[in-house]
């Protein structure tokens, strides 16, 4: 596609082997990433799908030179990076503007720090607005502007350093649905029409058809540790047409490598059902959702069977949130994924019919049978002699897997699913589990 | 759309013709100039020790007595803005420094501040002998520990707040340290740093009346200003220039909210993290003159020079991302030597203070001394409980009706800035008039100044409820005891801590003054460790002097531990309404 990109040293950024570990207090290292390798060719836009928690964001992090891997390296058109390089510019998700300085002084920050003269300064700052589509908006402050807005204050400041390499962390997730449309379509016809200089980006994402639609590649995360699951070329010509089977069939192919949980691909439950390990991320659904969902799909016009996308479209359900369900229903054995399709199995099926009781009593049989910790938690508190025992513990033992916020998140889990399921009591103010009701 | 202030004008010729503010900035920069010369040059004049300055009662010269107090209070709290930005960011960055100096910083906070007064000032004198300077910088010492602390642990809350994302970004756009401290991280800390600078300057009123009256060994220098005024009007028991000084303080303190208070607070809303909110402040009239007057904006243009050369500076220094970063290895056997290294200067520096009280006091005066603390203790947490009972009702009735609340708030503001000191003549007189016991009806002096902050956080905490919780309560009948205990009383615990903490510290500031007082011939003394530090102050006697502050700094840390600081956690775990 691009003239130049014919040979292997056109790299703009090359990993190899990155790893990542955090250390924790008093623990050995959490590893977050692990080997990955990866390149980024000119002239290419590579997206990264994942759940969260997979360590996308921080292997963006490790190429933007914010953190250093603690294995491997980064090189950045053949130079080892250390820190944040020149050439390399980033978008946030939160778009990170300083509230304080006006959208032009938003902008001018990079070349300030730079050095470059005021003068020169001012124009390729206006320069950078006007093409984003801010004229008029150059004195005002970022929390006069709407999200999408900012978020275009965001990539002037970007694009005014003519960065050689983008690194865009969800740059859209933060905003609604029409305004990430238009501001995604913007900055395509900047990339296609080479309006700006940059030779390559690289792109977190949470939003399949999002990936689907921008990138040459797409590459999916997979978590614990954080690595390269699957990577998928994507050679459909642009504008690209959402509704073509070419392009549904890469939107499935994608949701079906996110939303099944590892090690049961296809659906089949079999003997790993109660071995399901202690430091198993447990996915934060809320219970109101899960029997939501269930409910949903029971019932008309999906009878037990949904295709994901068709459903995540016209439900509304994003699809981080779905990705945490799914994983959920799996996990309990309440519905299979495969094929870009979800089916609710027999037992799913009972729990959605069955009353309010019933349902609890579904419940709390497949926690006991499918997961492990809650399972290990109730047979700590039918043996100890007053049926209690501290939260501390069951944290302290997340905590040998877990990094002390993860840990923090899967007990809260544990504890909203044990409650609703009435396996277990929990008292907030003293921060302990028992078997008691309470007073 | 409403008028913005403070945006960069982007019609650039217009900025080069003066403005009609000019008219009042000019004569107003010109004058503050030559007044603070003036002012600058009486403070070194030659002074031998055992000299009286001259001070007259005379009203007329109030003014001028005004002016050099008010020259303390600012020297002090730019002394103070710059000790808290260094302490602060050397706090927020490293990890081994910030083990050492937060610690100190909470112990610092606990000293009585005009136990600081009584321990350094031979120390300024020697080091200015023959001028007053040495004096002048005592009594601004005392100030600025006044403010200090509070200001030091604004900024380093803010600094180790400040968005990841926005560190990032600093980073990610090159932005050196020192850029990146200017641009980023003050900035940030700035509204907190406002509000903080308000309370500190609030609370240093007091004090500055109370340190223009120096003691040192055993004479009595009176600096030149509206506290060595009064002390003088209580020495002749002129109760007319006692009011003449209140009037005078009033004055002072108006002014300094209307020029200086006023139009920073608003001058920070643009560092706000917020959305754009409907109370925005009307930009008072100072800002405004200073934002449109051309002299103003030739000051402020060299000040911006001034600021880009220094960046452009520290950019030359290479930056260090190009070159590998040692990473930061916390090598476990330094970190050994160092906490080490602190425990040894920690038990060197316990020995030295054990040695000198020990070679004047013996054990039986020490536990005298801690049981006079208890007394204190006891007067402090019995005027706390009675403010609470006071204002806690009062400021709840004012914080449901927004309106009063609207107009009530800068009035208490204002009283919890006015120097209580300058009222205790006036009680002081009529505790000898009417012969009442000292030892209780001295008490009150020491919550004077400081219940407002109970009053002003009550009120606050009720304007914050949201009126949902109220309309929730009507709809079920929660009504009397019931609507204190399960609704009003939660919902306020936060904000009443917060109010409690500050005026209990203050009350125990203010015992040094407050447990001993004079009117003309006749002194009144409350039994307790203020007035036993009080006493051995007037004395000079220093080993007496440490033991009173160490002990009463004591009371103080075990307090805040004890009892304010799990009530403060209680009430973040679970009485916060988000």
């Amino acid at each position: 596609m691009d003239t130049l990109a014919t040979a292997a040293d056109t790299n703009l950024i090359s990993a190899t082997g990155i790893c990542k570990t955090y250390r924790q207090p008093d623990h050995a290292g959490r590893l977050v990433l692990d080997h990955i390798d990866f390149a980024l060719k000119e002239g290419e836009i590579v997206a990264i799908l994942g759940k969260s928690g997979s360590g996308k964001s921080t292997f963006l992090r490790v190429v933007a030179g914010l953190t250093q891997p603690s294995g491997g390296t980064v090189s950045y058109r053949g130079q080892p990076v250390y820190g944040p390089a020149q050439g390399i510019a980033m978008v946030f998700q939160s778009f990170a503007l300083f509230p304080w300085l006006t959208v032009l002084g938003n902008v001018e920050l990079g070349l300030e720090a730079q050095g470059v003269p005021r003068d020169e300064r001012r124009q390729r700052a206006i320069a950078a607005i006007d093409l984003i589509g801010l004229d008029g908006f150059e004195s005002a402050y970022p929390k006069e502007l709407s999200g999408g807005m900012r978020q275009r204050v965001g990539f002037a400041r970007a694009l005014v350093v003519n960065p050689d390499v983008l690194l865009l962390d969800e740059p859209f997730s933060a905003l609604d649905v029409l305004t990430a449309e238009t501001l995604r379509g913007d900055i395509m016809d900047l990339w296609l029409d080479r309006r700006v200089p940059t030779k390559g980006i690289l792109f977190v994402s949470h939003n399949i058809e999002e990936a689907v639609d921008i990138a040459d590649r797409i590459i999916i995360f997979g978590s614990d540790p954080g690595c390269i699951r699957a990577e998928i070329p994507v050679p459909l010509s642009r504008p690209r047409d959402w509704a073509a089977p070419a392009f549904r069939r890469i939107v499935d192919e994608v949701y079906t490598l996110l939303t099944t949980v590892p090690g049961r691909e296809g659906g089949r439950r079999g003997g790993r059902a109660d071995t399901l390990s202690m430091q198993y991320r447990l996915p934060d659904a809320s219970i109101q959702q899960l029997v939501g969902l269930l409910d949903l799909l029971v019932a008309e016009p999906f009878n037990g069977r949904a295709d994901l996308p068709h459903l995540a479209e016209t439900e509304h359900i994003s699809t981080d949130d779905l990705v945490v369900l799914l994983e959920a229903l799996q996990l309990m054995g309440f519905a299979q994924v495969g094929g870009g399709d979800i089916d609710v199995t027999p037992i799913g099926r009972a729990f959605a019919e069955a009353d309010l009781q019933g349902r609890k009593q579904i419940f709390s049989d497949s926690l006991i049978r499918n997961i492990g910790f809650i399972a290990h938690i109730r047979r700590v508190l039918d043996e100890r002699p007053g049926h209690a025992a501290p939260e501390a513990r069951f944290l302290g033992e997340l905590e040998d897997h877990l990094s002390e916020e993860e840990a923090q998140r899967v007990l809260e889990t544990v504890i909203n699913w044990g409650r609703y399921a009435e396996l277990f009591a929990y008292d907030y103010d003293r921060g302990v589990l028992s078997l008691e009701n309470p007073q | 759309m409403q008028q913005r202030w403070g945006l960069p004008i982007v019609a650039w010729p217009s900025r080069l013709r003066p403005s009609y503010w000019d008219g009042i900035a000019l004569p107003l920069v010109l004058g503050a100039i030559v007044l603070i010369a003036w002012a600058s040059r009486q403070m070194s004049v030659p002074y031998h020790p055992g000299e009286t300055l001259p001070i007259s009662l005379d009203p007329r010269d109030l003014p001028q007595y005004g002016l050099r107090t008010v020259l303390r209070m600012v020297a002090a709290l730019i002394a103070s803005l710059v000790f808290s930005l260094a302490y602060a960011a050397i706090a927020a960055k490293s990890k081994r420094a910030e083990k050492l100096l937060i610690p100190i910083l909470d112990i610092l906070q606990s000293v009585p501040i005009l136990g600081f007064l009584s321990i350094t000032v031979t120390g300024f004198i020697a080091l200015f002998p023959g001028s007053l300077l040495g004096y002048e910088c005592a009594a601004i010492f005392a100030i600025f520990t006044s403010q200090a602390w509070n200001m030091t642990f604004s900024l380093y809350q803010s600094f180790i707040a400040v968005p990841h994302d926005l560190r990032e970004a600093a980073r990610m756009y090159h932005l050196s340290p020192w850029q990146s401290f200017w641009q980023l991280e003050v900035p940030f800390a700035m509204p907190q740093l406002i509000w903080n600078m308000m309370m500190s300057v609030s609370g240093g009123w007091f004090f500055v009346v109370a340190s223009e009256a120096i003691s040192v060994a055993d004479h009595q220098v009176l600096l030149p200003g509206i506290g060595s005024y009064i002390s003088l009007a209580i020495d002749q028991r002129d109760l007319g220039a006692v009011l003449y000084a209140i009037l005078a303080m009033l004055v002072l303190i108006l002014l300094y909210d209307q020029l200086l208070f006023r139009p920073l607070l608003a001058w920070a809303q643009r560092f706000k993290f917020e959305e754009l909110g409907e109370d925005e402040v009307e930009p008072p009239w100072f800002l405004i003159m200073m934002q449109r007057a051309q002299v103003v904006r030739l000051l402020t243009g060299s000040v911006n020079a001034g600021a880009s050369f220094l960046s452009r500076i520290t950019r030359r220094v290479p930056r260090p991302t190009l070159r590998r970063q040692s990473a930061p290895r916390h090598s476990a056997l330094f970190d050994t030597l160092w906490n080490g290294l602190l425990l040894l200067i920690a038990l060197f520096a316990l020995y030295e203070i054990v040695q000198f009280v020990h070679a004047e006091v013996t054990l039986g005066e020490v536990l005298h001394v801690v049981f006079l603390g208890f007394l204190t203790l006891i007067r402090v947490l019995v005027l706390i409980l009675l403010a609470s009972v006071v204002w806690v009702p009062i400021g709840v009735w004012i914080g449901l009706r927004p309106r009063v609340a609207h107009r009530v708030q800068p009035i208490i503001q204002f009283l919890a800035a006015f120097p209580a000191n300058l009222f205790f003549p006036i009680v002081v007189s009529a505790i000898v008039f009417l012969r009442v016991n000292p030892e209780i009806w001295l008490s009150p002096l020491m919550i004077l100044g400081t219940q407002w902050y109970i009053l002003f956080n009550v009120i606050a905490g009720t304007l914050a409820l949201p009126t949902d919780y109220q309309y929730v309560a009507g709809n079920f009948g929660v009504r009397n005891w019931l609507w204190w205990r399960r609704l009003i009383l939660p919902a306020i615990f936060p904000a009443y801590v917060t109010g409690a903490v500050t005026a209990s510290g203050g009350s125990w500031n203010a015992s040094i003054v407050a447990e001993i007082a004079k009117w003309g011939d006749t002194t009144l003394q409350a039994t307790g460790i203020g007035a036993y530090i009080a006493d051995m102050t007037a004395k000079g006697d220093f080993p007496r002097i440490a033991l009173g502050i160490t002990v009463l700094s004591l009371y103080v840390l075990m307090i805040n531990r004890l009892l304010w600081r799990r009530l403060y956690h209680l009430a973040e775990e679970r009485l916060r309404l988000d």
